[in-house]
């Protein structure tokens, strides 16, 4: 296998964008509205954070380097998930005074979760033979996970007026982001000739029609235009919470990458 | 139905004694049947006390969970720290079954977590800076608390004692995956031994304390005996805590390490190991939240109690709890 720039690429956002969401999730841990849900919010990172896995060992195969060293050592600009999965769970951190907003991890789970699920329907077409095999595992555990949040999502839309003026306030955020997710970046066009990924405007479409149908379930307004407000992390643009979160993240490793841990 | 209303015609004493013949004839208790108050009470006690352990453990522990040093640490003790919360959550209801006559639920338990009346156990008031601190929590205080747990396991209160099968089984897994990383760490570079012993030193005398005081000049062992009585429990303090020293002192030894105890060994004639007690002072000071990290701790947890209660009165706007 000759290196194939729009693979590598696309894999290390598929990778990235469960890793970075898996790891915004582990915060969480023990911080979750009830018990229940901390353990289930859990297995989902888990779920997570074992996709990124399987994606880092299909691009280390590719010579990209020990999945170790991709998922820990890289600089924020060579990421390539999308910003609005690498955004603070809210104020203070998960360590110390964590003011998390719940509305904020439904809503921009469910709305990753929801493109995540096209995406790996499309995956499982693709040209390449790894990402087909990991798109059907994926797609089984995806099941559950987008069950999840759809009911989160239309439960606390369809509750409370405090819980109706968070969420509304948590979609305008992510929406004004979305796009970036959706987003292939500056190589969509090769990767989808080459047959790896649906394209990048067929997959919006599917999103935006999955959006309306459960909008007029619960009787809600339909958000305006999708954005990209803060720069497409596809091409390396990211914020300063990328740049703490991978602090954290390779604080240990770090150390002295060399050592068995 | 003629059992039931034969038995309700029972005295007080003779229900209490029909109760101790079934404990004494190794019968399961389970929640709707008769039960004395104060094995109502002991179980209260020790099962709530056990559940918001498992919760409030998982926190030291996730301090953890984004920095484990690769991918195949950081999905493990996820993992972990999962099943942990899960254990609590299983008690929690087997708790709450047991406080429904008395009109309780889950928010009371919370309510007396964060005004201390609710204690938790010693080791989680602990601060855990370092890696080394992840891989010792998880093979010592998680080998600790298999000792401890085993021993309930045919305990006369039928939920407690399946609840705690399933919890035992999950258990020996965190040994293994905390063995793991101890195993790496003593294998490693020589910083990484030295952040293994540090862990060590500092969770050496918490270890200790973790089974409870020996004698009975403490208040609390009244229940120990108690518990026995009612077949809760079958050993005591001191017991656990020699079963623990014979399990991983020599594994302690074998890796090279260094307990800081100059006086633990093995005393032949007594049949027992010889060891430096803790200060039980201390001890008492921590398990009442005035531990090195249990003001931090019971303010994470508070802070995030409160944050999501909006949450919590959505998915129930009609009851002010839970
Ligand atoms: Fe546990
Ligand atoms: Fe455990």
């Amino acid at each position: 296998m000759t290196q194939d720039k729009a693979l590598v690429e696309l894999l290390y956002s598929l990778a990235d964008d469960d890793f970075i969401l898996a790891y915004r999730g582990s915060e969480w841990l023990g911080l979750a509205p009830h018990i229940e849900e901390d353990v289930a919010y859990s297995s989902i990172n888990q779920d997570m954070m074992g996709h990124a896995t399987r994606l880092y060992r299909i691009l280390e195969e590719l010579g990209e380097g020990k999945a170790d060293e991709i998922s820990h050592l890289r600089k924020p600009e060579q990421f390539r998930n999308a910003i609005l999965l690498e955004e603070r769970n809210g104020e203070g951190t998960y360590l110390e005074k964590p003011d998390f907003d719940w509305a904020f991890a439904v809503v921009r789970n469910y709305f990753y979760t929801v493109h995540k699920k096209i995406r790996m329907e499309s995956l499982r077409k693709s040209s390449y033979e790894p990402l087909k095999d990991t798109a059907l595992k994926v797609s089984i555990e995806l099941q559950y996970h987008l069950m999840h949040w759809d009911m989160w999502f239309k439960q606390l839309m369809t509750s409370t007026d405090e819980a109706k003026r968070r969420m509304t306030s948590a979609i305008e955020r992510c929406w004004i982001e979305m796009n970036g997710v959706l987003s292939l970046g500056p190589m969509a066009d090769e990767m989808t000739s080459k047959g790896y990924v649906a394209s990048e405007e067929d997959m919006r479409e599917k999103w935006l029609t999955h959006m309306k149908k459960t909008f007029e379930e619960i009787n809600a307004p339909f958000p305006k235009r999708l954005a990209m407000s803060k720069g497409n992390g596809r091409q390396g643009e990211h914020t300063e919470d990328l740049k703490t979160a991978l602090q954290t993240l390779s604080e240990v490793y770090e150390t002295n990458p060399t050592a068995g841990w | 139905m003629t059992i039931e209303t034969t038995f309700d015609r029972l005295t007080e004493e003779e229900k209490y004694e029909h109760f101790l013949n079934r404990i004494d004839a190794g019968e399961k208790i389970e929640p709707n049947d008769w039960m004395p108050d104060d094995y109502r009470q002991s179980l209260i006690r020790l099962i709530s006390m056990h559940g918001i352990s498992e919760i409030m453990g998982a926190l030291p522990e996730k301090e953890w969970v984004p920095k484990a040093p690769s991918l195949h640490r950081k999905l493990a003790i996820m993992a972990k720290v999962q099943d942990e919360m899960g254990h609590g959550q299983l008690l929690l209801r087997v708790a709450e079954d047991l406080m429904e006559p008395l009109g309780k639920n889950r928010e009371d338990i919370m309510q007396d977590l964060f005004s201390g009346r609710l204690k938790f156990h010693n080791v989680f008031h602990m601060k855990a800076p370092t890696w080394g601190d992840a891989g010792i929590i998880a093979w010592l205080v998680d080998g600790a608390a298999i000792i401890s747990q085993s021993m309930m396991l045919n305990s006369s209160y039928g939920p407690y004692a399946r609840a705690l099968k399933r919890i035992c089984a999950e258990e020996v897994f965190h040994a293994q995956h905390g063995e793991s990383i101890i195993m790496a760490l003593a294998e490693g570079t020589p910083e990484q031994r030295e952040l293994l012993q540090d862990s060590l030193n500092r969770w050496w005398t918490a270890l200790l304390m973790f089974f409870g005081p020996k004698a009975k000049e403490n208040a609390s062992t009244s229940h120990v005996d108690k518990n026995m009585r009612y077949k809760i429990r079958e050993k005591t303090n001191e017991e656990l805590r020699q079963e623990f020293f014979t399990k991983y002192v020599p594994r302690i030894w074998s890796l090279g390490l260094t307990i800081p105890d100059e006086t633990i060994h093995f005393d032949e004639e007594q049949g027992l190991w010889v060891y430096q007690d803790p200060d039980w002072s201390e001890f008492k000071q921590i398990v009442t939240g005035n531990g090195p990290q249990s003001k931090e701790r019971l303010e994470l947890r508070e802070v995030s109690y409160e944050n999501n209660r909006w949450v919590r009165e959505a998915l129930n706007p009609t009851a002010k709890a839970i």
